[in-house]
């Protein structure tokens, strides 16, 4: 009876520390973000008395932080549609169509994955200067994309698979090209697949830094990540705007996660437990 | 009339290349070409600025071999990668063990269970960076203050600017960032494990350690060397959480190798010596993938004889 009680005791309390290990560091940046400068240079009082709004007002009117949002999003979501149509497409000939070396092309596809981003960062840097891209939207555009289509590859052609064939074959009897029926068969039943893999991206393109740092030169094409690690702190670093600001950063992918986290999930361990 | 004929006559295989192909075009021009372009670049000794390129063959290799900076950086990350990799898996295992006894004694693991899980995962690098740098703060810094009341530290501690404490700050940070991934992975390997098994194991009277280390471990296996495959290749890479965090200091203390990459290409901007740097990277990080590939294949071998 008491090694009972001791076992739950044990377990409430290792959950309690997992929940904080977890929740704590996002907690403490919330408490930052509404506390007074003068609170921010004492401890205790872990709450501040008065907190304030201040941090959020200054991060929000901030023009150069709004513009690297708006950079983000723009770039978040061109990524987005451009790695899920061509990626979806390439999917559906890999799951489908009758072409040669569809080995081959998934084994590449995957060991791009393992592609340290420094060790392409020479070279596409250059290219993306001789093609006059760069500090434009469109080269991180298309460099997250490139850089998301593996993973997006992967899933969808998983995902296609999984749909009877019978469905794609009564198409094609009926008169459909493939191209009429991926459009009108394939793709209505796959949503919910394509909605994971875009949901992937988005999020692989909103937090990536390296290509974002290299490849933009000013705030024309900074996006938030790059923003607010290069955050202007004149004389003392302002922790309390910076915790604001990384809370903002941070908000859109918190909420796509919360509300979608059971399909990241069921994503990202479809590919890597039953695969 | 002929034209579409031949339009609907078109080859599957035809169709086929057609959709694969502007996908595969990106990938080949922002990532085939320039990981060659790098190959190519780590072969001349390039400095845009003053306009020199010249062939050097492989005298840049020469300098890798014995520059120490280089093999500092390559210790620092083989650290952090081990330290980093062994931690998340035994927490992500503490944490995936936690998460199936209470889908066990609720029948289904509360949903807010697995929001807190997948918050560390979604939160991008450079705020958690940011995050972790207030906490470790010297003065003001919410860790510090932890310890000094519950009396485990006497002064505080200047953790970022502390050597042998800096590239450990980093490391807890990854941990924070990463465990807790790797934990539903473990978690989604355990629920595919057939309940019979531990039945069967009860009614034999076998107890819970036994009956993790002879059903779930074994069983398990694949999805642990998975993990550690995607968390390998992810901590040998690690260049934006250190980067942000501490720079690659105090001194060079934290300076991975993508960092020290970064900074020869677009500090000193030495675009030759600086793709040798990224082609070591790149060679490790395919030597390591082929090792483990290796150990997986003998592993599955073992398994079916």
């Amino acid at each position: 009876m008491i090694a009972r009680w001791v076992r739950r005791g044990l377990l409430a309390l290792s959950m309690v520390l997992s929940v904080g290990f977890c929740l704590g560091p996002i907690v403490w940046q919330v408490i930052t973000s509404i506390k007074p400068d003068a609170d921010l240079v004492r401890l205790p009082p872990i709450l501040s008395a008065t907190p304030t709004a201040a941090h959020y007002a200054a991060v929000l009117g901030d023009p150069s932080l709004a513009h690297s949002l708006l950079n983000s999003t723009v770039v978040a979501a061109g990524a987005t549609g451009l790695a899920i149509t061509l990626g979806g497409c390439c999917a559906f000939a890999l799951a489908r169509l009758p072409i040669m070396g569809k080995t081959v092309i998934l084994g590449m596809v995957l060991s791009i994955t393992m592609f340290p981003p420094i060790a392409v960062m020479s070279s596409l840097y250059l290219l993306v200067r001789a093609l006059g891209l760069r500090d434009t939207l469109l080269a991180l555009i298309l460099t997250h994309a490139a850089y998301a289509l593996p993973l997006s590859i992967w899933i969808l052609t998983s995902f296609f698979r999984h749909i009877p064939a019978v469905l794609y074959q009564a198409a094609r009897v009926d008169g459909c090209s493939p191209l009429s029926a991926f459009v009108r068969v394939i793709l209505p039943i796959a949503k919910p697949g394509l909605a994971v893999a875009a949901l992937l991206v988005f999020i692989f393109s909103w937090n990536e830094f390296m290509f974002a740092l290299t490849l933009t030169a000013s705030e024309a094409s900074r996006t938030a990540p790059v923003a607010l690690a290069l955050f202007p702190g004149l004389h003392e670093i302002p922790w309390g705007d910076i915790a604001a600001a990384s809370l903002v950063v941070t908000a859109p992918v918190a909420v796509l996660a919360l509300l979608f986290q059971r399909h990241i999930v069921a994503g990202l361990t479809a590919g890597s437990v039953k695969g | 009339m002929t034209m579409l004929s031949a339009r609907t006559r078109l080859a599957d295989s035809t169709w086929g290349y057609l959709f694969a192909a502007p996908a595969l075009s990106l990938i080949g021009l922002l990532a085939l070409v320039p990981i060659l372009g790098a190959l190519w670049l780590s072969l001349h000794r390039r400095l845009p600025i003053f306009g020199i390129d010249e062939f050097v063959g492989t005298l840049n290799y020469a300098r890798l071999w014995s520059d120490e900076r280089f093999w500092a950086a390559t210790r620092t990350t083989l650290y952090f990668t081990g330290l980093s990799v062994t931690l998340e898996l035994g927490l992500g295992f503490v944490l995936a063990l936690l998460l199936s006894h209470m889908t066990s004694s609720t029948q289904v693991a509360p949903r807010w269970v697995q929001v807190v899980i997948v918050i560390p995962w979604a939160v991008p690098t450079v705020v958690s960076a940011q995050m972790w740098g207030w906490l470790y703060h010297s003065e003001y810094g919410l860790l510090n203050y932890l310890f000094a009341a519950g009396g485990i530290v006497s002064e505080p501690v200047d953790w970022l600017s502390d050597p042998t404490w800096a590239i450990h700050a980093a490391v807890l940070m990854d941990v924070w960032k990463t465990a807790p991934f790797a934990a539903l992975l473990l978690f989604a390997g355990m629920t595919a494990i057939p309940p019979d098994l531990y039945q069967a194991a009860r009614v034999d009277g076998a107890g819970a350690w036994a009956q993790f280390r002879l059903i779930t471990l074994p069983l398990l296996l694949p999805v642990v060397m998975i993990v550690l495959v995607f968390r390998t290749m992810d901590a040998v890479r690690v260049f934006d959480a250190v980067y942000v965090l501490t720079g690659g200091g105090p001194g060079n203390s934290t300076e991975t190798l993508s960092i020290y990459a970064y900074k020869v290409l677009f500090q000193t901007l030495q675009f030759g010596y600086g793709s040798t740097l990224a082609t070591a990277i790149f060679l490790i990080v395919a030597g390591l993938t082929a090792v483990y590939l290796l150990l997986l294949r003998r592993h599955l071998r073992g398994g079916s004889e």
